[in-house]
């Protein structure tokens, strides 16, 4: 059939099941939109208010349903505005496929309005690029991009289509996904010796992150915990997986970890590293980080092995495919006492409330868990509510937990929880921001009351930006440079002006009564949750120190 | 780890399309690998582009090179060169000033290091030099007492001896 390359475009999103997409319409995308309205019944398109929205609602999307996000946008500005989403999907290796329409090809390379050279802008923080100038190459193209996007270690893939290759004609015939890169397989031997390392420890702690979440391991893991009985801690990005009463599970890790977590890690004799990349706000000190154990890590990306901390063996493997593999070789053990140990660790936290307000974080976040159930997905944006849900949430499903944990974006919470919302229409989707990550991205409001989408936006408003406040509390001798806006935004009013409903919560017992109130809603709320400037984020360990300088509190 | 930093020669084979270099170099940049040299050229397979650099670098920075590197959709394969069984060129060209009282002189270095001179004016020369790299910087090293007005060397490029397992 002769189709255009804007019609071959809508027909190869069908063929690999994407049935909704983000985007922003503009000049040069008029070709691709106008195929979009071609094709409203089988592909839904979600408007949102900021090109940045659109590509964190795409992420968002993958990251609540397992299905690849898909974001349009148009030459130029549309374009540069996906870059901060394109950098948060690749800093937590979530595929996405960006497709942004360009300049006609005749206009390419001089300037022309709207032109911006975004594979170029785009090449560091893409697992791959393609620019489209000759249909021939469309087809091949969009396949590759949702093969590159899915394989391996998963990341975001963009496509440069212009605007005339949207418009042209070609024959084309229907076809099939390219097929997924193999995972790479380990050497039975290797196994093997990982297997003997695990039994004979006798201090033995897992260490795990976003890899088990993107390899779907949870089961497993938590199979290979009991038979071997090891406790273990985790990063950002793999919060939810363990069970928040499983007494093996000794809490975050890191800069704001656990007291147990950090303990335990520092007096190992045995690091099993699993899907994470010993990150800064993890191995805090590379070189005495985890200092009296043998480290051992398994990942399916060659070059994370040896790049921040030197491990004495590796295996690149999926880790669900590891863990497969190196259950049946795993000795039924008891390491009571160690984890007796590290449990009785657990019953110490950094859990201090500022006395001047009535309403705690850590009230909200235990209010909240309590008032929904285990199926609903919570999404934050960056900063202290972020720690905060991540230290209180009792977690007990995959996949529920949603933040940005690489590029720690501010203004990533609306639009992913708008992702969020539109794959899974049946779940709660709650949103924990703060004042200053709310005001880069509240935009997206307008997305929500349009969709009518019922996410109930958590504010943790302190009146400052508290993660930086808290650091010039702590480091800087209470110089609070721009950290204390004095803005004086009505959170309540704003939500109405929006069309969606505002609640103010000053204490526990308002803030129950609003987020029932909120449950109740079929649209989006919003509950501004009024709490002290002085609140810190407790415990933590100073950029480049170790569990000795734990503060606690 | 070993910390004592390396020479290695790389060489990279990656799709002959546009752009490739910019991926390779722009990943370079950006993960902070220093490069000494590097050279690009073509292969006898139209597709194919060979990317040769030299690094100076620990074990760990070398492994973070080769296994960055090889994530680049647009590379093939990428090794290191066993610098026993490997053979290394490099082209340098000179230009000095040189008047009649020193042109003899000259042109017996030249010969020794069998280079040639391929141009010729009252006052200077142009003189073209292949070999290894360490050959070269020997030449380097005895024109420096001459008027040395421009050099350009292209970096090295290399290629392991007889047939690799897999051609067998």
């Amino acid at each position: 059939m002769r189709l255009t390359g804007s019609q071959v475009v809508a027909e190869i999103l069908l063929e690999h099941g994407v049935d909704t997409v983000f985007g922003y319409p503009g000049g040069t995308a008029l070709n691709l939109y106008d195929v979009l309205y071609e094709y409203k019944d089988k592909i839904r398109h979600v408007l949102s208010a900021h090109e940045q929205g659109a590509a964190h609602a795409a992420d968002g999307y993958y990251r609540a349903t397992g299905k690849t996000g898909v974001v349009f946008a148009t030459s130029g500005p549309g374009a540069t505005n996906l870059v901060t989403g394109i950098a948060t999907a690749f800093m937590d290796s979530i595929p996405m496929v960006a497709i942004t329409a360009n300049v006609p090809d005749s206009l390419i390379g001089r300037d022309a309005f709207q032109e911006i050279c975004i594979t170029g802008v785009t090449l560091p923080i893409t697992k791959h690029s393609f620019f489209v100038n000759k249909i021939e190459d469309l087809e091949n193209a969009i396949r590759e991009a949702f093969r590159i996007a899915n394989s391996g270690r998963k990341g975001p893939v963009l496509i440069d289509i212009t605007k005339d290759v949207t418009a042209q004609t070609i024959d084309y015939k229907p076809g099939k996904p390219s097929q997924l890169q193999g995972h790479p397989i380990a050497e039975d031997a290797e196994i093997i010796a990982f297997a003997d390392m695990i039994n004979q420890a006798e201090r033995p702690v897992v260490y795990f992150g976003g890899g088990v979440a993107s390899s779907d391991a949870g089961d497993e893991l938590n199979a290979f915990l009991e038979k071997a009985d090891i406790p273990a801690t985790y990063t950002l990005m793999a919060a939810g997986i363990l069970g928040y009463e499983n007494p093996r599970n000794l809490g975050l890790i890191g800069m704001h970890g656990s007291i147990a977590a950090n303990r335990a890690v520092d007096r190992a004799d045995l690091l099993i590293a699993m899907g994470t990349r010993f990150s800064d706000r993890v191995a805090l000190n590379p070189d005495k980080f985890a200092k009296k154990a043998k480290k051992i890590q398994v990942d399916i990306d060659k070059s994370e092995i040896n790049k921040n901390v030197i491990v004495d063996q590796s295996i690149i493997s999926d880790v669900k495919d590891f863990l497969t593999g190196v259950l049946p070789l795993i000795k039924k053990k008891d390491h009571g006492e160690w984890v007796t140990q590290s449990t009785e660790w657990k019953k110490k936290t950094g859990d201090v409330q500022c006395q001047d307000a009535q309403l705690h974080p850590s009230e909200v976040v235990t209010a909240v868990c309590n008032l929904t159930d285990k199926e609903t997905i919570y999404v934050t944006d960056v900063g202290q509510h972020q720690m905060w849900a991540a230290q209180y949430l009792k977690h007990d499903k995959t996949k529920d937990f949603i933040t940005s944990g690489g590029l720690g974006t501010m203004g990533f919470g609306y639009g992913a929880a708008i992702g969020a919302q539109i794959g899974c229409p049946d779940k709660r989707v709650v949103h924990f921001t703060g004042d200053g990550s709310f005001h880069m991205n509240l935009n997206e409001g307008c997305t929500a009351v349009s969709e009518n989408l019922p996410i109930i936006t958590v504010i943790m408003n302190n009146k400052v930006l508290g993660m930086v406040y808290q650091w010039q509390s702590s480091f800087y001798g209470r110089r609070f440079s721009s950290t204390t806006p004095e803005r004086k935004t009505d959170f309540v009013k704003l939500a109405e002006a929006f069309g969606a409903k505002g609640f103010r919560a000053t204490t526990p017992k308002e803030f129950e009564d609003a987020f029932k109130k909120a449950q109740k809603e079929s649209g989006p709320v919003w509950i501004d949750c009024v709490i002290a400037r002085e609140e810190k984020v407790l415990p933590m360990i100073p950029s480049g120190g170790t569990v000795e300088d734990m503060i606690i509190g | 780890m070993d910390k004592t930093i390396r020479k290695e020669v790389i060489s990279i084979l990656v799709d002959n399309q546009s752009n490739v270099l910019t991926r390779v170099v722009s990943l370079f940049g950006r993960r902070g690998f220093n490069i000494d040299s590097l050279t690009v050229s073509a292969t006898n397979n139209p597709k194919i582009s060979r990317i040769t650099i030299v690094f100076n670098g620990t074990e760990q920075a070398l492994n973070q090179i080769l296994t960055q590197t090889q994530k680049l959709e647009v590379v093939q394969d990428i090794f290191t060169l066993d610098r026993k069984n490997s053979l290394y060129r490099e082209l340098l060209l000179l230009k000095a000033k040189v008047d009649k009282t020193d042109r003899t002189a000259i042109r017996e270095i030249i010969e020794i290091y069998r280079g040639k001179i391929i141009d010729l004016s009252k006052d200077s020369m142009i003189i073209e030099l292949t070999g290894a790299p360490e050959k070269l910087d020997g030449f380097m090293d005895m024109m420096g007492c001459y008027d040395i007005i421009e050099v350009c060397r292209t970096g090295i490029t290399g290629i392991g001896r007889g047939l690799p397992e897999k051609a067998k």
